[in-house]
């Protein structure tokens, strides 16, 4: 066992894990994190996708004791503390993203990581950097749709970091129809 | 006048975002995986790695002995018990239907299939005891080739049968009294076209592993499963292997897609719940993508003969259709149906006097297949949409005017097929008129004359696809006839709370769909409440027992009837009370937005969620009123819809390096009315995205011993968000006639259209280069075989 400290989603973990756990087992079978998903077994889907010092990181391919001493943010912890959503959240809502939802944690963080380095992406932009992150269910087009929405309303917010990103944005229960 | 009619144009046809994303999109989802109980053991599989060989011994005592491992349970363990994965549809009555252990007893038929399960204290000490477990393997040969399988002296995947043939299931025409003769026509025609396309085997890849939960407690066994199918677990599980449908509770809770794969009984169902019921502990079993790619059934795999004839003018006169059907190691839920469920759909939306068809099922050394979504519908639309363009470059037509030529008109509706269906409704001209002018068709079709006169080394080609399907599964009446062991109905229970909250149970079962948005937004219409006041519930057979779930683009055309129904009887069950409450005959009352208003005296009215608090108080009912405003109610479907529609996909093709890309993709759906445009839409992304995916990308592939080579993500290359195109949807729409909605079905359209349109743009573009098909998946390798074997340069 090795004794590990990592902060996730705002909150300080101090474990003993065994050296061969995946950074994604430990999140999710250790801290309860189970909003962040295993879909595969090759590094391949981009499911478990998670933010590691702001920077998006497929979890499964990463040890655990690894990522000791590092901060974390999961699809937990991307709404303000109010439960305000971040813009890219609340994108994907608006803009039907997703269907079964299953991608949905790992195509968010990794569309956060996106953005942060691009804040105003082409379609072909969005389409390249979340070739890393497989949906089965939406052709991709409405997750094209939510990036550039989610683009769009953080350039006009300017946060600081993922984490502060949480613009002021209308909550789920006011509908914006079309 | 209807209920729906007073309401129609409120919530129904609005682009309502969805009830389902605000769990989804926070990470507050409940996977069948994020079930912890306490006590709960973990389990492991260990599958074959051979894909046909006797077991003659398995040595598990090292693995039991290992710190943390409760037990490890073999096939012959439970082979008193275990009984054989269930196969609900009998074809034939000689169908040859072997059993199936969930765990296998004395042999393996596919390399993957489970042999032992161990029960450990955590996953990764299961997973390290089934290195200790020895198998002592057998080879036997593997059988990979369908028509190797029926040849002579070929080995058998089961030696019992003395055969790798299933079923041979025929319908002639002729025979049935629905047309003419099909051969006859043939010999007799101008010109007749003769093509053999191959639907190579594909994996569903639902992105959610499959999942199951089993907790015996002693009063009921509760199943979490990652399936479409609660309804059908329970009753298998009971009907299996005995133990009372009342002590068995089956909650599909958030699923991770589907597309017919999670449309199975298990055998890590059965597994799961054998091994609790043993263990007397709660289990959990979470698939690997890896086990995921060989143990859930794959799906396609056909060859298809067919046979177009016609006149010189253009005119179809007879289609005959032979189909060899790839079932695998055995015959789960719906193998042998899935070939079949599109034999009524050969003959496409046009008007052929004679009809020919033939199906074969074939065992081999192979991961079972079954329903993927469109289960044989896709595989047919294919077959003629190809050969439609294959008849059109032979007579040198345009695809579409030869297409116009032969499909049935909008005034000729209903309209009995040559298979004996009659197609309630349609507009394939509107479809396609509007397809053309949103891709700009003469204007593609000039630059690519211009193309081909320039010898450019990327080609243009233009693709079409000009699909109806059935969809609204099923009649029970006509499954019954065709040897399927459950009905088609679906049923929805409404209860208005005292406070004048709605519930709503489905016995649907949605993994993506989003029936809790759709669903709420009818019952807010049919009520008269705010969407926001409802709550969907369903997939657990404890709260909405009766159900028959998802799949077949059924939940709409069938469930969504019986939710109208359900509705307009809470209306009525609350109107006596409304009358009683206004001191009027309740024929004089009428239900307008939400309230029962007295007929010409304005003022004069009871909202029903007033009705609703009254029932409940019960303190002055009229009589026959009962204490509750709820009410249930069960749909069977008198015939199928068929949603239709035109995909015209423009691909360029570079002839140098075999690249296809695609350059525009159009969609027009004509699926009758819609509830939600947003997840119409998105349905129909999702869909051309998976037979897109078909036509390019996806194969799983076995080498000649019977390994998946393509066992993993890596190998088997679902696209990605960098692979697809831009889709362009729009919709014309003729109500589906005798639906309170309107409503056809949308769930497998995009996946039965696009992946002809895409193969007929890539053909087309290669024509001159003596290209008449291209083998699926259409790599650049593939591509630039194909230009090679052509001839060339033109």
């Amino acid at each position: 066992m090795t004794r590990i400290s990592m902060t996730v989603d705002g909150v300080r973990y101090d474990d003993d894990v065994e050296p061969r756990t995946l950074l994604v087992h430990h999140l999710r079978n250790r801290l309860g994190k189970v909003g962040t998903v295993v879909g595969c077994d090759t590094s391949n889907c981009g499911s478990c996708t998670v933010l590691l010092s702001g920077r998006s990181v497929k979890s499964c391919s990463l040890l655990a004791v690894q990522a000791d001493g590092v901060d974390i943010t999961t699809v937990e912890g991307l709404a303000g503390r109010d439960g305000e959503l971040h813009p890219v959240q609340l994108a994907f809502h608006e803009s039907h993203a997703l269907q079964c939802g299953f991608c949905t944690p790992g195509m968010i963080m990794a569309a956060v990581d996106l953005l942060t380095e691009n804040p105003d992406p082409s379609d072909t932009e969005i389409r390249e950097g979340l070739e890393g992150n497989l949906c089965r269910c939406t052709g991709y087009q409405n997750i094209v749709r939510a990036v550039h929405a989610a683009a769009t309303s953080m350039r006009t917010s300017v946060p600081s970091t993922p984490e502060a990103a949480g613009a002021p944005a209308p909550s789920m229960g006011e509908e914006v129809t079309t | 006048m209807t209920v729906t009619e007073d309401r129609a144009g409120r919530e129904v046809g609005r682009d309502r975002r969805r009830k389902e994303d605000a769990r989804l999109i926070t990470g507050r989802t409940m996977w069948t995986d994020n079930v912890s109980l306490p006590g709960m053991l973990h389990l492991a599989i260990l599958r074959s790695p051979m894909s046909h060989a006797r077991i003659d011994g398995i040595d598990a005592s090292a693995a039991r002995s290992m710190p943390g491992v409760v037990d490890v349970i073999t096939g012959r363990d439970v082979a008193d018990v275990q009984g054989s994965l269930p196969c609900a549809w009998t074809v034939t009555p000689d169908m040859a239907h072997p059993d199936h252990p969930p765990l296998a007893v004395d042999e393996v038929r596919f390399a993957g299939e489970p042999v032992a399960v161990v029960a450990a204290r955590d996953h990764a000490t299961a997973l390290d005891a089934l290195e200790a477990i020895e198998v002592a393997y057998e080879p036997l040969p593997a059988v990979m080739d369908i028509e190797d399988a029926l040849a002579d002296g070929s080995p058998l995947v089961h030696q019992s049968l003395g055969t790798n043939k299933s079923f041979t299931w025929a319908f002639d025409s002729a025979e049935e009294g629905t047309g003419g003769d099909a051969a006859a026509a043939i010999d007799a025609a101008d010109v007749v076209v003769r093509r053999r396309y191959v639907q190579q085997r594909v994996i569903p890849a639902f992105m959610e592993p499959r999942s199951v939960v089993v907790d015996p407690t002693p009063d009921q066994i509760t199943v979490w499963s990652s399936t479409q199918v609660p309804h059908f677990v329970r009753f298998f599980l009971a009907a299996v292997l005995g133990t009372p449908e009342h002590k068995i509770r089956v909650i599909a809770p958030d699923v991770g897609g589907g597309f017919g794969g999670k449309l199975q009984i298990t055998a890590e169902e059965f597994i799961s719940f054998l091994v609790a019921q043993r263990l007397r502990k709660p289990v959990k079993y979470t698939e690997s993508r890896s086990e995921a790619m060989l143990s859930a059934h794959h799906g396609r795999d056909m060859i298809q003969d067919v046979d177009v004839a016609a006149d010189r003018d253009g005119t179809v006169t007879a289609l005959r259709v032979r189909l060899l059907a790839n079932m695998g190691g055995y015959l789960r839920l719906l193998t042998p149906a899935t070939p079949l469920l599109g034999r009524y759909m050969y003959n496409g939306i046009y008007k052929f006097p004679a009809h020919r068809f033939e199906c074969t099922g074939v065992f081999t050394t192979t991961t079972p297949t079954d329903a993927y979504r469109g289960a044989g519908r896709p595989e047919a639309t294919f077959a003629i949409e190809r050969v439609m363009d294959d008849l059109a470059a032979e007579l040198g037509m345009d695809p579409v005017e030869l297409r116009r030529r032969n499909w049935i008109e909008r005034d000729e509706f209903p309209f009995t097929t040559v298979t004996g269906l009659t197609y309630d409704s349609g507009d394939y001209a509107a479809a396609t008129d509007k397809a053309m002018g949103l891709l700009g068709y003469d204007e593609l079709r000039r630059e690519q004359a211009e193309r081909r006169a320039a010898g450019d080394r990327v080609q243009l080609g233009i693709g079409v696809s000009t699909y109806t399907e059935m969809c609204g599964l099923a009649p029970s009446r006509w499954l019954g006839s065709l040897g399927y062991a459950a009905g088609g109905w679906e049923s929805a229970i409404v209860r208005m709370l005292p406070t004048g909250k709605v519930e709503v149970l489905t016995g649907t079962s949605p993994h993506g769909q989003g029936h809790e948005t759709a669903w709420s937004q009818i019952v807010a219409d049919q009520l008269g409440v705010p969407f926001e006041d409802i709550e969907v519930m369903h997939g657990d057979t404890r709260t909405s027992h009766k159900g028959l779930d998802t799949y077949g683009s059924r939940s709409l055309a069938v469930g969504g009837y019986a939710l109208v129904e359900a509705c307009k009887r809470v209306v009525e069950k609350a109107r006596p009370m409304a009358a009683h409450l206004l001191e009027c005959d309740p024929a004089d009352l009428e239900f307008v937005d939400g309230s029962y208003r007295v007929k010409g005296t304005p003022g004069a009215s009871k909202s029903i969620t007033e009705c609703a608090l009254a029932i409940f108080a019960a303190h002055d009912l009229p009589d026959g009123v009962e204490p509750y405003l709820d009410a249930d109610a069960s749909y069977d479907p008198v015939d199928f819809s068929f949603p239709h529609g035109t995909h015209l996909c423009a691909a360029e093709v570079d002839t140098e390096t075999g690249q296809v890309r695609l350059r525009s993709y159009v969609a027009v759906d004509d699926i009758g009315k819609v509830v939600n445009p947003l997840i119409v839409e998105g349905q129909v992304h999702g869909g051309v995205a998976q037979g897109i995916a078909q036509a390019l990308f996806e194969e799983a592939i076995y080498d000649e011993d019977g390994n998946l080579m393509t066992g993993t993500f890596v190998e088997y290359t679902i696209p990605s968000s960098a692979d697809l195109p831009d889709i362009v949807t729009d919709r014309t729409e003729t109500p589906a006639p005798g639906h309170p909605l309107g409503a056809k079905g949308v769930g497998e359209a995009g996946t039965i259209a696009s992946t002809p349109a895409v193969v007929n743009a890539v053909v087309d573009a290669l024509r001159p280069y003596g290209v008449t098909d291209v083998r699926m998946p259409c790599t650049p390798e593939r591509v630039w075989q194909a230009i090679r074997n052509g001839g060339g340069r033109p």
